[in-house]
């Protein structure tokens, strides 16, 4: 019962790391990035490809494939994404669709269609009790670390300047825009740290998660469920979505598997036709 | 037609509506020739049968998506879901009731209407974003059922065991597709004529008074939410009818009829053909499977890579942009062979 609640938080906590990246892109500028996953991906395959050709050291390798999700949200951006920006929802979904078909074929031709497997080291692998409760050492991990970020983002968005003018530019871009804040150069850092986490996210879930060419589209979903859920108004609302979810997926995943993944639907559903706006969203 | 053009001059507001709403119901001439050469079709290209089928059943497929997306401006990311039961229906209606093929797809298609109704009210609230995730995941839940309720739908292995009895009791559905050609391409004309029917009618023109500006609408009068309902169930029922056309023809149901890909294909192809004008579906569907038969000679598996390339290259161009030199370039064209009207192609919104 514990351990499912603790794998319930972690997988929780992994899946906030992916999506919060999308929620401040949908918060934001108003994008709808069904691409983002092809970023989580991306991150993966770099963690992958150094580990196991390379022999790079596992915790080397998340820095890594923060950067490199980074760098190639950064370029997409600035390049592609900034274009479209005013167009109507549809031209997004196109375009992101487009963006995630093209990733998902081109790794299949690099790397082949097989699952990956990452080897963890050692030291990451097996459980360890805790007043009884079995605990995995890589579940226990990935609390501590994705806790951290989310500390991390929570008090960079808080408390620093560069936090003060994104929840500017999110609450109203005009405003924030005739105040002489630098909208776009915020949005394109935003957009790069977000890719980044997700990037990073992927590196950490790859064990978790699997990973394979069609990692965009079957997680899609998720992401979209901790946004739309969550909210875009702040980082506190795609948190405790991200840890419903995962507490919920793991239980009934581990409870009613004949069920599969219907409660999760069926539950966002709900709360969308509820709460339109995510459970924690102020009315506009 | 003579009273109605009289009315417009000389009569009342509503009969000069009654006018328009009946000049821009007439059967073009392009039009007419269109579905000659699409009739005309079967005959002339035999071997091809079993393409030209996928290609009608695509293009009805596209037409129901483009009731709601051209028409009505609901972003779908799920369409998929009705199609899929529409299949399922007409497959599990073969198999354990009867192999008649016209009471199959009356069934699958009722079918698909039930379902598209009940899910329309979910379709109703929030913005773009939560109709986005509303049908994508109405599409993905009913793929998990199909996917688990292995026993009566084969689940990832797809339904197997149909068997569709002769049409009229005389036409059977053989190897050579020429029954399933000309089945869909009926089917596909006697839907398309009520569409244009009803997208010419008050009705029509309410739903794209909705599109355009839903808030308007209300103020002047008109049910939005009903049309919405109305409207959806309907696009479900078309759906539907392409799916239950699927299984028959191909006497398989396989889970991807629930597929994302198959939601995401059909949007890019009414996206490509034109929205909000009923033949983009069908240009969509036909260069679609064309490129598609000829990209999988080469490389089969990445195909959905040169689909991305295209949705993105066409996002970066302007949607707007292409169709607009499209049309003008139709234009240009009616106008250099006739001295009528140019028809065709012009208004792509």
């Amino acid at each position: 019962m514990l351990t499912i609640l603790f794998d319930g938080v972690a997988y929780g906590m992994l899946m906030f790391v992916l999506a919060v990246g999308l929620s401040v892109t949908l918060g934001l500028m108003n994008f709808v990035n069904l691409a983002h996953g092809a970023f989580a991906m991306a991150g993966g395959y770099v963690t992958v490809v150094l580990m196991n050709r390379y022999g790079v050291p596992f915790l080397a390798c998340l820095p890594l494939a923060f950067i490199a999700a980074a760098l190639l949200g950064l370029v997409l951006e600035r390049t592609l994404y900034r274009r479209l920006y005013e167009r109507p929802h549809l031209d997004h979904v196109l375009f992101s669709i487009g963006i995630v078909f093209m990733a998902v074929a081109a790794v299949d031709w690099v790397m082949g269609s097989s699952q990956q497997n990452l080897r963890l080291p050692p030291w990451l692998s097996g459980r360890f009790d805790v007043f009884g409760v079995g605990v995995g050492r890589y579940r226990a991990f990935l609390i501590a670390v994705c806790g951290l970020l989310v500390i991390t983002l929570e008090l960079a968005v808080a408390r620093t300047r560069f936090g003060s003018r994104l929840r500017a530019a999110v609450d109203d871009r005009r405003v924030a825009r005739g105040l002489g804040i630098p909208v776009d150069t915020i949005f394109a850092a935003t957009f790069a740290v977000g890719s980044g986490l997700a990037g990073l996210g992927g590196a950490m879930g790859a064990e978790l998660l699997g990973l394979d060419p069609t990692f965009p589209l079957k997680f899609m979903i998720y992401f979209l469920i901790v946004v739309a859920v969550g909210g875009t108004s702040g980082l506190v609302g795609p948190f405790v979505a991200a840890l419903l979810l995962g507490v919920a997926d793991v239980a009934g995943k581990y409870y009613a598997p004949a069920f599969g993944a219907f409660a999760i639907y069926t539950v966002m559903i709900a709360i969308l036709l509820l709460r339109p706006q995510g459970l924690f969203a102020r009315p506009r | 037609m003579a009273d109605a053009v009289d009315a417009a001059t000389t009569g009342s507001a509503a009969a000069r509506v009654g006018a328009t709403l009946a000049a821009a119901h007439r059967p073009r001439r392009a039009e007419i020739v269109f579905w000659l050469l699409v009739f005309v079709a079967p005959l002339a290209l035999p071997r091809h049968a079993l393409l030209g089928n996928e290609i009608a059943i695509l293009a009805l497929f596209a037409l129901s998506l483009d009731l709601i997306l051209g028409y009505a401006g609901i972003v779908s990311l799920g369409h998929a879901a009705f199609f899929g039961v529409g299949a399922y229906t007409a497959g599990l209606f073969a198999k354990h009731v009867t192999g008649d093929p016209l009471a199959g797809l009356a069934v699958a298609a009722g079918a698909a209407t039930l379902v598209g109704f009940a899910t329309s009210f979910l379709v109703l609230r929030g913005t773009d974003l939560t109709r986005l995730m509303v049908t994508l995941g109405v599409a993905l839940m009913l793929g998990e059922i199909a996917n688990r309720a292995a026993g009566i739908t084969g689940g990832a292995d797809g339904l197997q065991g149909v068997a569709i009895a002769p049409l009229f009791g005389r036409f059977a559905f053989d190897l050579t597709g020429h029954t399933a050609f000309a089945y869909s391409l009926s089917v596909l004309f006697v839907l398309f004529l009520a569409a244009r029917r009803l997208v010419h009618s008050p009705f029509g023109i309410s739903l794209r008074a909705i599109r355009d500006n839903p808030l308007r609408a209300a103020a002047i009068g008109i049910p939005v939410n009903r049309r919405l309902v109305a409207v959806y169930t309907i696009a479900a029922t078309y759906a539907g009818a392409a799916g239950a056309l699927l299984a028959q023809t191909t006497q398989f149901v396989s889970l991807d009829a629930l597929a994302f890909e198959r939601s995401a294909d059909v949007l890019l192809l009414v996206v490509i053909g034109g929205t909000g004008y009923l033949y983009g579906g069908f240009i969509g569907a036909l260069v679609f499977k064309l490129a598609q038969e000829g990209f999988a000679g080469l490389t089969p598996q990445y195909w959905h890579f040169w689909v991305g390339l295209v949705l993105v290259v066409l996002v970066l161009i302007g949607r707007d942009r292409l169709h607009g030199a499209a049309a003008r370039l139709l234009a240009r064209a009616a106008r250099a062979t006739t001295r009528s009207p140019a028809s065709g192609g012009a208004e792509t919104r």
